[in-house]
Protein backbone atom coordinates (compact mmCIF):
# COMPACT_ATOMS: atom_id res chain seq x y z
CA UNK A 1 0.00 0.00 0.00
CA UNK A 2 2.71 2.32 0.97
CA UNK A 3 4.77 1.71 -1.95
CA UNK A 4 1.75 2.16 -4.36
CA UNK A 5 1.18 5.42 -2.39
CA UNK A 6 4.70 6.71 -3.33
CA UNK A 7 4.61 5.47 -6.43
CA UNK A 8 1.26 7.74 -7.58
CA UNK A 9 2.87 10.48 -5.53
CA UNK A 10 5.96 10.18 -7.20
CA UNK A 11 3.93 10.00 -10.80
CA UNK A 12 1.62 13.32 -9.95
CA UNK A 13 5.29 15.22 -8.70
CA UNK A 14 6.26 14.08 -12.40
CA UNK A 15 3.20 15.91 -14.06
CA UNK A 16 3.47 18.45 -12.41
CA UNK A 17 7.25 19.29 -12.82
CA UNK A 18 7.96 17.78 -16.32
CA UNK A 19 6.83 20.42 -18.86
CA UNK A 20 4.31 18.62 -21.58
CA UNK A 21 5.33 19.87 -25.05
CA UNK A 22 2.06 21.92 -25.22
CA UNK A 23 3.44 23.16 -22.08
CA UNK A 24 6.99 23.96 -22.18
CA UNK A 25 6.19 26.86 -24.92
CA UNK A 26 6.24 30.20 -22.66
CA UNK A 27 4.48 33.22 -24.09
CA UNK A 28 6.67 35.65 -25.22
CA UNK A 29 6.31 38.82 -23.28
CA UNK A 30 4.33 41.94 -25.11
CA UNK A 31 6.58 44.58 -26.63
CA UNK A 32 7.35 47.03 -25.06
CA UNK A 33 5.51 50.54 -25.80
CA UNK A 34 7.43 52.94 -27.48
CA UNK A 35 8.39 55.79 -25.57
CA UNK A 36 6.79 54.81 -22.50
CA UNK A 37 7.93 54.06 -19.03
CA UNK A 38 4.80 54.57 -17.09
CA UNK A 39 3.09 52.20 -14.61
CA UNK A 40 3.38 50.29 -11.25
CA UNK A 41 6.53 49.04 -11.13
CA UNK A 42 7.63 45.90 -8.32
CA UNK A 43 11.00 44.93 -7.73
CA UNK A 44 10.87 41.85 -10.20
CA UNK A 45 13.20 39.48 -7.68
CA UNK A 46 10.77 40.07 -4.70
CA UNK A 47 10.31 43.45 -2.34
CA UNK A 48 13.46 42.44 -0.73
CA UNK A 49 15.60 42.82 -3.70
CA UNK A 50 15.82 46.70 -3.31
CA UNK A 51 16.00 47.17 0.16
CA UNK A 52 19.68 47.02 -0.44
CA UNK A 53 20.97 47.37 3.19
CA UNK A 54 24.16 46.75 2.56
CA UNK A 55 24.42 49.87 -0.22
CA UNK A 56 24.05 50.19 -4.00
CA UNK A 57 23.10 46.38 -4.92
CA UNK A 58 25.62 46.78 -7.77
CA UNK A 59 28.48 47.77 -5.17
CA UNK A 60 27.65 46.27 -1.83
CA UNK A 61 29.95 47.48 0.97
CA UNK A 62 30.44 43.65 2.00
CA UNK A 63 34.40 44.07 2.01
CA UNK A 64 35.08 42.38 -0.94
CA UNK A 65 37.74 44.10 -3.28
CA UNK A 66 35.80 44.16 -6.22
CA UNK A 67 33.21 46.38 -4.38
CA UNK A 68 35.36 48.47 -3.27
CA UNK A 69 34.82 52.08 -4.64
CA UNK A 70 37.44 54.44 -6.20
CA UNK A 71 37.71 57.12 -3.55
CA UNK A 72 39.21 60.42 -4.01
CA UNK A 73 41.48 61.33 -0.46
CA UNK A 74 38.41 63.49 0.80
CA UNK A 75 36.16 60.48 -0.47
CA UNK A 76 37.51 58.32 2.11
CA UNK A 77 37.85 61.13 4.90
CA UNK A 78 33.92 61.83 4.36
CA UNK A 79 33.62 57.99 4.52
CA UNK A 80 35.05 57.83 7.27
CA UNK A 81 32.78 60.41 9.19
CA UNK A 82 30.00 57.88 8.18
CA UNK A 83 28.41 55.71 10.62
CA UNK A 84 26.28 53.30 9.17
CA UNK A 85 23.97 50.21 11.02
CA UNK A 86 24.57 47.64 7.69
CA UNK A 87 27.58 46.33 5.75
CA UNK A 88 31.11 45.69 6.72
CA UNK A 89 31.23 49.44 8.21
CA UNK A 90 28.31 48.52 10.53
CA UNK A 91 28.68 50.17 13.93
CA UNK A 92 25.86 49.61 17.02
CA UNK A 93 23.08 51.53 16.67
CA UNK A 94 23.85 54.09 19.61
CA UNK A 95 26.45 55.06 17.07
CA UNK A 96 24.69 55.45 13.82
CA UNK A 97 24.75 58.86 12.63
CA UNK A 98 23.00 58.27 8.99
CA UNK A 99 20.57 61.16 9.00
CA UNK A 100 17.85 59.00 8.16
CA UNK A 101 17.87 56.67 10.10
CA UNK A 102 19.02 58.91 13.01
CA UNK A 103 16.72 62.10 12.37
CA UNK A 104 14.21 61.38 9.51
CA UNK A 105 15.67 63.11 7.12
CA UNK A 106 14.83 62.88 3.39
CA UNK A 107 17.00 60.46 1.57
CA UNK A 108 17.63 62.90 -1.39
CA UNK A 109 18.80 61.18 -4.27
CA UNK A 110 20.71 58.99 -5.61
CA UNK A 111 20.04 56.86 -1.77
CA UNK A 112 16.30 57.34 -2.68
CA UNK A 113 17.62 54.53 -5.89
CA UNK A 114 19.57 52.65 -3.41
CA UNK A 115 18.22 52.14 -0.86
CA UNK A 116 14.47 51.00 0.27
CA UNK A 117 13.49 50.76 -3.19
CA UNK A 118 10.01 49.19 -3.48
CA UNK A 119 6.92 49.65 -5.43
CA UNK A 120 7.67 52.48 -7.67
CA UNK A 121 5.18 54.77 -9.64
CA UNK A 122 6.29 56.34 -13.03
CA UNK A 123 3.75 58.50 -14.43
CA UNK A 124 4.31 60.55 -17.74
CA UNK A 125 2.67 64.13 -18.52
CA UNK A 126 3.87 65.66 -22.72
CA UNK A 127 6.83 67.71 -20.84
CA UNK A 128 7.72 65.58 -17.80
CA UNK A 129 7.96 62.24 -16.29
CA UNK A 130 7.18 61.93 -12.42
CA UNK A 131 8.55 58.86 -10.35
CA UNK A 132 6.33 58.46 -7.06
CA UNK A 133 8.16 56.64 -4.44
CA UNK A 134 6.68 53.97 -2.29
CA UNK A 135 9.11 54.67 0.70
CA UNK A 136 8.98 58.04 2.08
CA UNK A 137 6.03 58.60 0.12
CA UNK A 138 8.45 61.31 -2.57
CA UNK A 139 8.01 62.16 -5.41
CA UNK A 140 10.29 63.88 -8.26
CA UNK A 141 10.16 65.35 -11.57
CA UNK A 142 12.61 64.85 -14.48
CA UNK A 143 11.71 67.31 -16.67
CA UNK A 144 11.56 65.98 -20.55
CA UNK A 145 11.15 68.92 -22.38
CA UNK A 146 13.96 69.12 -24.48
CA UNK A 147 15.82 71.10 -21.95
CA UNK A 148 19.37 70.86 -20.82
CA UNK A 149 20.50 70.33 -17.55
CA UNK A 150 21.76 73.23 -16.22
CA UNK A 151 25.18 73.18 -14.39
CA UNK A 152 24.47 75.45 -11.63
CA UNK A 153 21.40 76.44 -9.33
CA UNK A 154 20.85 78.35 -7.10
CA UNK A 155 19.94 76.20 -4.27
CA UNK A 156 21.21 72.43 -3.61
CA UNK A 157 18.12 70.60 -3.35
CA UNK A 158 17.63 66.76 -1.41
CA UNK A 159 16.18 65.38 -5.18
CA UNK A 160 18.02 67.79 -7.13
CA UNK A 161 17.43 68.61 -10.54
CA UNK A 162 16.88 65.97 -13.06
CA UNK A 163 16.65 66.24 -17.03
CA UNK A 164 15.99 63.38 -19.34
CA UNK A 165 15.70 62.13 -22.74
CA UNK A 166 14.77 59.51 -24.84
CA UNK A 167 18.36 57.86 -26.42
CA UNK A 168 15.88 55.60 -28.37
CA UNK A 169 12.13 53.68 -28.41
CA UNK A 170 12.69 52.25 -24.93
CA UNK A 171 15.55 54.03 -23.04
CA UNK A 172 14.59 57.05 -21.42
CA UNK A 173 18.31 58.54 -19.73
CA UNK A 174 18.10 60.98 -17.37
CA UNK A 175 20.78 63.21 -15.25
CA UNK A 176 20.65 64.87 -11.60
CA UNK A 177 22.68 67.14 -10.52
CA UNK A 178 22.19 69.79 -7.44
CA UNK A 179 21.45 67.60 -4.77
CA UNK A 180 22.16 68.09 -1.26
CA UNK A 181 25.87 66.40 0.19
CA UNK A 182 23.95 66.34 3.71
CA UNK A 183 22.61 62.99 2.35
CA UNK A 184 24.35 60.01 2.44
CA UNK A 185 24.67 58.07 -1.58
CA UNK A 186 23.45 54.91 0.30
CA UNK A 187 22.57 52.84 3.27
CA UNK A 188 25.96 52.19 3.52
CA UNK A 189 27.71 55.56 4.58
CA UNK A 190 29.24 56.41 0.88
CA UNK A 191 29.10 59.99 0.31
CA UNK A 192 28.87 62.58 -2.92
CA UNK A 193 29.35 65.86 -3.04
CA UNK A 194 27.63 68.78 -4.71
CA UNK A 195 29.01 68.06 -7.39
CA UNK A 196 27.58 64.67 -8.43
CA UNK A 197 26.12 63.94 -11.43
CA UNK A 198 23.97 60.86 -11.76
CA UNK A 199 22.38 59.03 -14.61
CA UNK A 200 19.76 56.75 -14.95
CA UNK A 201 19.07 55.02 -17.97
CA UNK A 202 15.69 53.21 -17.57
CA UNK A 203 15.19 50.43 -20.04
CA UNK A 204 11.74 48.96 -21.15
CA UNK A 205 12.92 45.34 -22.00
CA UNK A 206 8.93 44.50 -22.92
CA UNK A 207 5.82 45.66 -21.62
CA UNK A 208 5.79 43.92 -18.20
CA UNK A 209 9.46 44.45 -17.62
CA UNK A 210 12.12 47.75 -16.53
CA UNK A 211 15.59 47.74 -16.18
CA UNK A 212 16.92 50.87 -13.90
CA UNK A 213 20.41 51.72 -14.40
CA UNK A 214 21.85 54.21 -12.07
CA UNK A 215 25.87 55.52 -12.86
CA UNK A 216 27.80 57.54 -10.19
CA UNK A 217 29.53 60.50 -11.36
CA UNK A 218 31.26 62.42 -8.41
CA UNK A 219 35.00 63.50 -8.84
CA UNK A 220 35.22 64.96 -5.81
CA UNK A 221 34.43 61.41 -4.18
CA UNK A 222 35.50 59.52 -7.02
CA UNK A 223 37.93 58.84 -8.86
CA UNK A 224 36.09 57.56 -11.81
CA UNK A 225 32.52 56.72 -12.65
CA UNK A 226 31.10 53.56 -10.99
CA UNK A 227 27.43 51.58 -11.56
CA UNK A 228 25.71 51.69 -8.62
CA UNK A 229 22.49 49.89 -9.77
CA UNK A 230 22.75 47.70 -12.92
CA UNK A 231 19.93 47.03 -15.23
CA UNK A 232 17.69 46.08 -11.74
CA UNK A 233 14.86 44.51 -13.00
CA UNK A 234 11.28 45.97 -12.11
CA UNK A 235 8.43 44.20 -13.42
CA UNK A 236 4.67 45.61 -14.14
CA UNK A 237 2.01 45.45 -11.55
CA UNK A 238 -1.41 45.88 -12.07
CA UNK A 239 -2.63 49.50 -13.47
CA UNK A 240 -5.12 49.17 -10.16
CA UNK A 241 -2.62 48.39 -7.90
CA UNK A 242 -2.83 50.28 -4.68
CA UNK A 243 0.37 51.28 -3.27
CA UNK A 244 1.05 51.38 0.56
CA UNK A 245 2.07 54.20 2.78
CA UNK A 246 5.17 54.59 4.33
CA UNK A 247 6.35 57.83 5.78
CA UNK A 248 8.78 59.01 8.81
CA UNK A 249 6.50 59.98 11.14
CA UNK A 250 8.18 62.00 14.19
CA UNK A 251 5.84 60.51 16.89
CA UNK A 252 5.86 56.93 15.94
CA UNK A 253 9.68 57.78 15.00
CA UNK A 254 10.50 58.80 18.57
CA UNK A 255 8.18 56.49 20.23
CA UNK A 256 10.24 53.44 18.28
CA UNK A 257 13.69 54.63 19.37
CA UNK A 258 12.58 55.12 23.19
CA UNK A 259 11.40 51.76 23.37
CA UNK A 260 14.01 50.08 21.60
CA UNK A 261 16.63 52.14 23.62
CA UNK A 262 18.82 51.99 20.26
CA UNK A 263 20.33 55.67 20.94
CA UNK A 264 21.11 55.06 24.22
CA UNK A 265 24.83 54.48 24.02
CA UNK A 266 24.33 52.39 27.43
CA UNK A 267 22.35 49.71 25.99
CA UNK A 268 25.12 48.11 24.12
CA UNK B 1 17.17 10.62 11.63
CA UNK B 2 15.30 7.66 9.71
CA UNK B 3 12.38 8.52 12.62
CA UNK B 4 11.65 11.91 11.46
CA UNK B 5 9.34 12.43 9.12
CA UNK B 6 10.31 13.46 5.63
CA UNK B 7 7.86 16.28 5.12
CA UNK B 8 8.88 18.26 8.59
CA UNK B 9 12.70 17.79 7.42
CA UNK B 10 11.78 19.12 4.15
CA UNK B 11 9.69 22.31 5.63
CA UNK B 12 12.32 22.59 8.28
CA UNK B 13 15.50 22.82 5.76
CA UNK B 14 13.24 24.99 3.32
CA UNK B 15 12.57 27.95 5.94
CA UNK B 16 16.23 27.70 6.44
CA UNK B 17 17.25 27.94 3.04
CA UNK B 18 14.46 30.27 1.27
CA UNK B 19 13.46 32.75 4.62
CA UNK B 20 13.90 35.97 3.73
CA UNK B 21 14.23 38.46 6.59
CA UNK B 22 13.81 41.83 5.87
CA UNK B 23 15.56 44.14 8.62
CA UNK B 24 17.65 46.32 7.60
CA UNK B 25 17.05 50.18 9.45
CA UNK B 26 19.09 50.13 12.29
CA UNK B 27 21.18 47.23 11.07
CA UNK B 28 22.42 44.10 12.79
CA UNK B 29 24.79 44.91 14.77
CA UNK B 30 22.93 45.30 18.47
CA UNK B 31 21.57 41.75 18.06
CA UNK B 32 22.82 38.15 18.98
CA UNK B 33 22.24 35.75 16.23
CA UNK B 34 21.08 33.17 18.62
CA UNK B 35 17.35 32.86 18.99
CA UNK B 36 15.60 32.62 22.55
CA UNK B 37 12.08 31.97 22.80
CA UNK B 38 9.62 33.46 25.66
CA UNK B 39 6.16 33.14 26.86
CA UNK B 40 3.89 36.09 27.96
CA UNK B 41 1.36 38.01 27.73
CA UNK B 42 0.97 41.11 25.24
CA UNK B 43 0.44 44.90 27.04
CA UNK B 44 0.93 46.62 23.33
CA UNK B 45 1.18 46.26 20.20
CA UNK B 46 2.76 49.58 17.48
CA UNK B 47 1.81 49.69 14.21
CA UNK B 48 4.33 51.85 12.84
CA UNK B 49 7.46 52.63 10.87
CA UNK B 50 10.30 52.71 10.47
CA UNK B 51 9.52 49.44 12.77
CA UNK B 52 6.49 47.72 14.55
CA UNK B 53 6.91 46.55 17.95
CA UNK B 54 5.07 44.37 20.53
CA UNK B 55 5.31 44.89 24.35
CA UNK B 56 5.15 42.05 26.47
CA UNK B 57 5.40 40.50 29.86
CA UNK B 58 6.85 37.63 30.88
CA UNK B 59 8.27 35.77 34.46
CA UNK B 60 11.96 35.46 34.67
CA UNK B 61 13.50 32.12 36.50
CA UNK B 62 12.84 33.91 39.89
CA UNK B 63 9.03 34.54 38.95
CA UNK B 64 9.63 38.03 38.41
CA UNK B 65 7.84 40.24 35.68
CA UNK B 66 10.15 41.08 32.88
CA UNK B 67 8.83 43.93 30.21
CA UNK B 68 9.84 42.95 27.03
CA UNK B 69 9.88 44.73 23.65
CA UNK B 70 10.50 43.25 20.56
CA UNK B 71 10.88 44.81 17.24
CA UNK B 72 9.09 43.64 13.87
CA UNK B 73 9.73 44.87 10.75
CA UNK B 74 8.21 48.02 9.26
CA UNK B 75 4.04 47.96 8.37
CA UNK B 76 4.36 47.83 4.32
CA UNK B 77 6.71 44.30 5.29
CA UNK B 78 4.45 42.90 7.57
CA UNK B 79 1.36 43.29 5.64
CA UNK B 80 3.32 40.74 3.32
CA UNK B 81 3.72 38.64 5.48
CA UNK B 82 -0.48 38.20 7.13
CA UNK B 83 0.23 40.89 9.87
CA UNK B 84 -2.20 43.86 10.57
CA UNK B 85 -2.94 46.32 13.18
CA UNK B 86 -4.77 43.79 15.08
CA UNK B 87 -2.58 41.13 14.76
CA UNK B 88 -1.99 41.25 18.60
CA UNK B 89 -3.59 43.02 21.15
CA UNK B 90 -3.30 43.41 24.68
CA UNK B 91 -4.11 40.31 26.88
CA UNK B 92 -2.93 37.44 23.95
CA UNK B 93 -0.85 35.04 25.35
CA UNK B 94 1.76 34.63 23.05
CA UNK B 95 5.07 32.24 22.50
CA UNK B 96 7.46 34.81 20.82
CA UNK B 97 11.01 33.82 19.39
CA UNK B 98 13.74 36.28 18.91
CA UNK B 99 16.91 37.68 18.43
CA UNK B 100 17.35 39.79 21.55
CA UNK B 101 20.05 42.48 22.34
CA UNK B 102 23.69 41.93 23.18
CA UNK B 103 23.32 44.01 26.21
CA UNK B 104 21.02 41.29 27.62
CA UNK B 105 17.87 43.40 27.96
CA UNK B 106 14.86 42.30 27.47
CA UNK B 107 14.64 44.08 24.19
CA UNK B 108 14.40 41.82 20.98
CA UNK B 109 14.01 41.36 17.30
CA UNK B 110 10.90 38.53 16.75
CA UNK B 111 11.00 36.03 14.58
CA UNK B 112 8.45 34.04 15.01
CA UNK B 113 5.17 34.60 17.24
CA UNK B 114 2.80 31.50 18.41
CA UNK B 115 -0.51 32.79 19.14
CA UNK B 116 -2.51 30.73 22.06
CA UNK B 117 -4.75 29.04 19.32
CA UNK B 118 -1.43 27.70 17.37
CA UNK B 119 -1.52 30.20 14.84
CA UNK B 120 2.02 31.44 13.50
CA UNK B 121 2.97 35.04 12.94
CA UNK B 122 6.30 34.63 11.03
CA UNK B 123 8.59 37.95 10.14
CA UNK B 124 10.06 35.97 7.31
CA UNK B 125 8.53 35.83 3.82
CA UNK B 126 10.09 33.24 0.99
CA UNK B 127 11.83 35.01 -1.93
CA UNK B 128 9.71 35.70 -5.02
CA UNK B 129 11.14 33.16 -8.22
CA UNK B 130 14.09 34.41 -9.95
CA UNK B 131 12.91 35.68 -13.73
CA UNK B 132 15.27 35.38 -16.37
CA UNK B 133 15.06 38.50 -18.02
Amino acid sequence: MLKRFVASAIAVATLLTVPSPGRAQTAQPAPAPRHDISGIWDPANGRGDGIMGTGAKAMPEDGKPEHQLPYTPLGLATLALHKPGNGARMVHPSEINDPEVVSCDPQGLPRENLYELRTTQILQTPLSVVILYEFDKIWRVIWADGRELEKEHPEPRWFGYSVGKWEDDYTFVVQTNGTDERTWLDKAGRPHSEDLVMTERFHRVSQDRLEWTVIIDDPKMYTKTWVALDKFPMKLLPPTTDVREMLCSNTEFKAYHKAMEFLDPDAK
Amino acid sequence: MKDIPASIVFVVVGLLVVSVPLFAHHGNAAFDPASVTVKGTVTDWTWGNPHCFVKFDAKDDQGAIVHWVAETSNPSDMVDRGWTKQSLKPGYEVTVTMQIVKSGKPIGRVQRIVLADGKVLSTTLPPAPKTNQ
